[in-house]
């Protein structure tokens, strides 16, 4: 059985249909990367995975559980799934030590210290611990970012949700959230919309293909690369290879 | 002249400080009442359903749309004849309390949906359910971002409970005025409770000041305005 099974998803916002139909599976610890042009539906689909926007037809499962029914308790599932926002979403009258803690504190109802030595353990593993005092404002975007990883990693969820992570970085702070999540790899699973092809080439098992709401086509890497089946797939991923130099590998 | 107005002030003096005693006890039980009021109408009317969103609405229109006079004139002169019968001191508390949780309410309304609302997707996100969302994420912020303006609203009680006067509550415009008519020395005993008021606010300004800039956190709210008047 699959760890998250995401089953015939749709989702409108008014009479806009934004996804029509989606379905895919994930595993423990597999790292599956959604790429497609923009106002696909990517980020939607993601919020409708956590029930931030909860679609209008379809199920998700994790775990063998179905999120989608409302008999579940959402915020009990919602422990176990991470998210990570474009734009960082901080909280902003907390210190990055507090920002990955409060969760344990407040949800998981873990002890304080304990809680924030598990919170400086994975500031530590994202590269912040000489942050941990700082507020978001007085942060760079990219230690933002990695401080909204290490909120998300310490709640020991099976799956962690990227919305465009870096999206709203300077190039030069791009990296070092790549590395840290590229260091996440075979350690908990990843679901990461992002237009970073290096980082899809590289980093992912697998390679979702998004456009119009639907699937277009999923495949390794290796496949979509060089042997996409379809047609548009191969006209997407050919502009976004002239665009950043097919070398480039995202760090 | 001097030593005989000196006379008359200290002469003045025990039944301002009475006074003085009620404006203060007015001004902070009105705050406070207010203040929880407020917030409940604040939450009422930005996470409420239709029902609860509509009640506050009502309630705020209603108290904003109407004079706090004519206000307290309903509750002591009015509300005897359905013989709810109040004290002075008992109807100008619930009368300014109750009217300044409409001001409270709309100023930290203002105030909750400054805050972005990645805020609260990112406290829902982590698992924690609406009520835990407002109060560790959303509150903290959005009472730090109203400073300000209620210390505004501080100020205003602090003079408006002057009216409390015309339901013959002894506040400090009350003792002025018995002074006043018992001397003739309406321009000394007025002068006198203007600078009284003035001291109040300028001290409580400061106090409030204080306190926000002790609770500013880099990047909210009061801590830009702080920073501002700094830099």
């Amino acid at each position: 059985m699959a760890m998250l099974e995401v089953k015939d998803i749709y989702k409108s916002y008014g009479k806009v249909p934004i996804l029509k139909g989606v379905s895919f599976t994930m595993e423990k610890e597999e790292t599956k990367v959604i790429i497609g042009p923009s106002g696909t539906g990517k980020s939607t689909l993601l919020r409708c995975i956590n029930q931030l926007s909860p679609p209008d037809k379809g199920q998700v499962w994790l775990d063998g559980e179905e999120i989608t029914n409302p008999k579940t308790n959402i915020n009990k599932m919602r422990e176990k799934i991470g998210f990570v926002f474009q734009d960082f979403n901080l909280f902003n009258h907390l210190t990055a030590l507090r920002n990955v803690s409060i969760g344990l504190e407040k949800v998981k109802k873990i002890e304080k210290d304990a809680a924030q030595k598990r919170a400086l353990q994975e500031l530590t593993r994202v590269g912040l611990e000489a942050q941990v005092g700082q507020y978001p404002a007085q942060l760079s975007g990219g230690q933002k970012q990695r401080v909204g990883i290490a909120r998300a990693l310490a709640m020991d969820p099976d799956v962690i949700l990227f919305d465009e992570p870096t999206s709203a970085l300077d190039p030069e702070l791009i990296g070092d959230v790549l590395d840290v999540m590229k260091s996440l790899c075979g350690k908990v699973a990843m679901l990461v919309v992002t237009h970073e092809m290096g980082f899809a080439r590289n980093v992912a098992d697998e390679i979702i293909f998004m456009e119009g709401g639907i699937i277009v086509e999923q495949g390794s890497p290796k496949e979509m690369f060089t042997n996409a089946k379809m047609a548009r797939t191969k006209e997407f991923l050919g502009r976004i290879g002239a665009l950043y130099g097919e070398d480039e590998t995202g760090g | 002249m001097a030593a005989d107005f000196a006379q008359f002030f200290l002469n003045s003096l025990p039944d301002l400080f009475n006074g003085l005693g009620y404006t203060l006890l007015l001004t902070f039980i009105s705050i406070t009442a207010g203040f929880f009021l407020g917030i409940s109408l604040a939450l009422g009317r930005v996470y409420g359903n239709k029902i609860v969103n509509g009640f506050c609405v009502g309630y705020i229109e209603l108290i904003r749309g109407t004079p706090l006079l004519v206000q307290l004139f309903i509750i002591y002169f009015g509300l005897p004849s359905i013989g709810i019968i109040f004290t002075p001191i008992q109807a100008a508390l619930l009368g300014l309390s109750l009217n300044s949780a409409a001001y409270q309410a709309e100023y930290l309304r203002g105030a909750i949906q400054s805050v972005e609302s990645g805020q609260m997707s990112a406290a829902r996100s982590l698992g924690m359910n609406k009520l835990q969302s407002i109060g560790h994420v959303i509150l903290p912020q959005a009472l730090r971002i109203s400073i300000p303006a209620w210390s505004n609203e501080f100020i205003y009680l602090l003079q408006y409970s002057s009216i409390a006067y015309i339901i013959q509550v002894a506040e400090l415009t009350a003792e002025g005025k018995f002074i006043a008519a018992h001397t003739f020395r309406y321009l000394e005993v007025f002068a006198m409770i203007a600078v009284i008021y003035l001291v109040l606010t300028i001290v409580s300004t400061e106090i409030i000041d204080r306190i926000a800039k002790r609770l500013s956190i880099p990047g909210i709210g009061a801590a830009k305005q702080v920073s501002l008047r700094e830099g």
